[in-house]
């Protein structure tokens, strides 16, 4: 079934009694041309990318829980391309352009907004280094624009400019930037995959793998051995638990990160805001709450909960810049479980073991990366061979010195 | 968290700096012919256990000692804490008799 504004105007005029559900439930089949392990938002992408961009159907999405219940379920849903590093910034760009063009490609309504990203500044050096990174994104074709305080000061009245400790000098705006409906963005893939023939499979967790001689023929699953030509682990945040029944070690830490939302305002913040000095982004979802984060709590952890001391920090760091935050409640707070690598950048790569690949790594900043994720996995595992904004996300990078470490503090995930 | 500290009692995990996995105590030997895979391995590559993990803590707004702390990656729960000095000391005491 086609989505449509006419479709809804005729559904509503004859009781919504013509709408379909949006996917199948099948069973699971014993073989396959490519299982993927994971139904998040990474998964369900790679899926829709197979079966769109390169043809491949006959493939499993296969989720121990319900469809999207990880961390695409529970992140602050911000969308921008505003890396620096070679290795990074043409890839996060690439997946900027896919958002821009999701919802025509999936007939699903993501609500994509692009309300724009800001990142403020407090010092001269960190405005000489945003203005470097500035030029990185024009280079890699993204937008990008530097705001003194005067231009800020008109756009933005209510933020604390003249703070003692953290004084507003400015920031870099990426107007392309903002959010997007994050359980909407699971949803439109599935749909979009589930139509062109892919088998999403919920409540199927992955017990075990199947390998003879060095390659990967299957998986182990509560539902029955499934066997397929290719495997692909895309389960970011549990990866060193099912990499560990292929007998394999990461260079990923799981840590967990909080996310907060307040109760329902009337519209304030018109796009993205982020911290400079401390670490604190925050946004406006439709329905009005403020939806802000901050660090990861920075020991390991498979808990999805955090602790006080970093609840304290984060609302800090709101305070600092928008003091007008204090007058608001806080309504919710959850915790997700991240795999930190240890560059603070991700993976898409095959394993040592063939016909095994692995999609993971992507620390606090997988959520943007969906689209691309979803397409380059697609292609690796379509064509054998890494999609050219995803050459460097490699996993023996610490072993040839080719790390991504767009902050430059070393092996230490909980710093990244 | 509380971390109970083996000389100070019971302390507010704000306290402490994470480290991370207690195997860093074990750093490979520089001179030995896969030296290379060695390094590699300690510096980059980590278990991440889902539930018991022994760990570095660095009582850093405290005495400065280092802990090694086995805690559940799972629930949190922390149910053995020791200085990773006499940890240390173990360790290099028991390769001794090995030998």
């Amino acid at each position: 079934m086609r989505y449509s504004g006419f479709r809804v105007l005729k559904e509503g005029l004859t009781g919504n009694k013509g709408w379909t559900k949006a996917w199948r439930e099948p069973e699971p089949r014993p073989d396959y041309d490519i299982v993927i392990i994971g139904g998040g938002g990474h998964g369900l992408s790679t899926a829709f990318y197979l079966a769109k961009e390169f043809g491949i159907t006959n493939v499993a999405v296969l989720e121990k829980g319900w469809l999207g219940s990880g961390n695409i379920g529970r992140n602050t849903t911000i969308i921008r391309s505003n890396y620096m590093l070679p290795g990074n910034e043409p890839f996060y760009e690439f997946s900027m352009k896919l958002w821009e063009n999701l919802e025509q490609e999936t007939n699903y309504n993501s609500m994509v907004s692009q309300r724009s990203i800001l990142n403020l500044y407090h010092t001269d050096g960190q405005r000489d280094a945003y203005v470097r990174r500035a030029n990185a994104m024009l280079l890699a074709g993204a937008d990008a624009e530097l705001a003194d305080a005067k231009q800020l000061r008109q756009e933005l009245p209510f933020l604390d400019y003249d703070n003692a400790r953290f004084p507003i000098k400015g920031g870099l705006y990426q107007r392309r930037g903002g959010t997007a409906r994050h359980d909407a963005v699971a949803w439109g893939y599935a749909r979009g995959a589930d139509s062109r023939g892919v088998d999403i499979i919920q409540n199927c967790e992955v017990t075990g793998f199947q390998i003879e001689n060095g390659t990967c023929t299957g998986v182990e699953t509560s539902r029955g051995a499934i066997r397929a030509k290719k495997v692909a682990m895309c389960v970011a945040g549990s990866s060193g638990r099912v990499a560990a029944m292929a007998g394999m070690r990461l260079p990923i830490e799981s840590h967990v990160l909080q996310a907060f939302v307040s109760e329902g305002l009337k519209p304030v913040l018109p796009g993205v805001i982020t911290f400079g000095a401390g670490h604190f982004y925050v946004s406006q979802s439709d329905k009005g709450g403020l939806v802000f984060g901050g660090d990861i709590d920075g020991y390991n952890s498979y808990a999805q909960r955090g602790n006080l001391p970093v609840v304290e920090d984060v609302c800090e760091g709101g305070m600092a810049i928008m003091p007008m935050i204090g007058r608001a409640r806080l309504l919710r707070s959850w915790g997700g479980v991240m795999d930190m690598s240890m560059d603070g950048s991700p993976f898409i790569d095959k394993t040592h073991i063939d016909g095994l690949y692995f999609n993971g790594g992507w620390c606090y900043g997988g959520f943007k990366a969906t689209p691309a994720s979803g397409f380059c996995y697609a292609h690796l595992l379509a064509k054998d061979e890494p999609h050219p904004t995803a050459t460097q996300m490699r996993l023996d990078r610490f072993m040839t010195g080719n790390m991504i470490d767009e902050k430059g503090s070393g092996n230490q995930p909980n710093l990244h | 968290m509380i971390i109970d500290h083996p000389l100070l009692g019971p302390r507010d995990a704000a306290e402490f700096v994470y480290l991370g996995d207690a195997s860093l105590i074990d750093r490979p030997d520089w001179q030995a012919p896969d030296a290379m895979e060695k390094f590699h391995a300690y510096g980059y590559l980590r278990d991440n256990p889902a539930g018991e993990h022994q760990e570095l803590w660095y009582h850093e707004q405290g005495d400065r000692s280092w802990l090694v702390v086995t805690r559940d990656t799972v629930t949190h729960t922390i149910t053995k804490v020791e200085l990773a000095r006499d940890v240390a000391r173990g360790k290099t005491k028991a390769r001794g008799r090995g030998k």
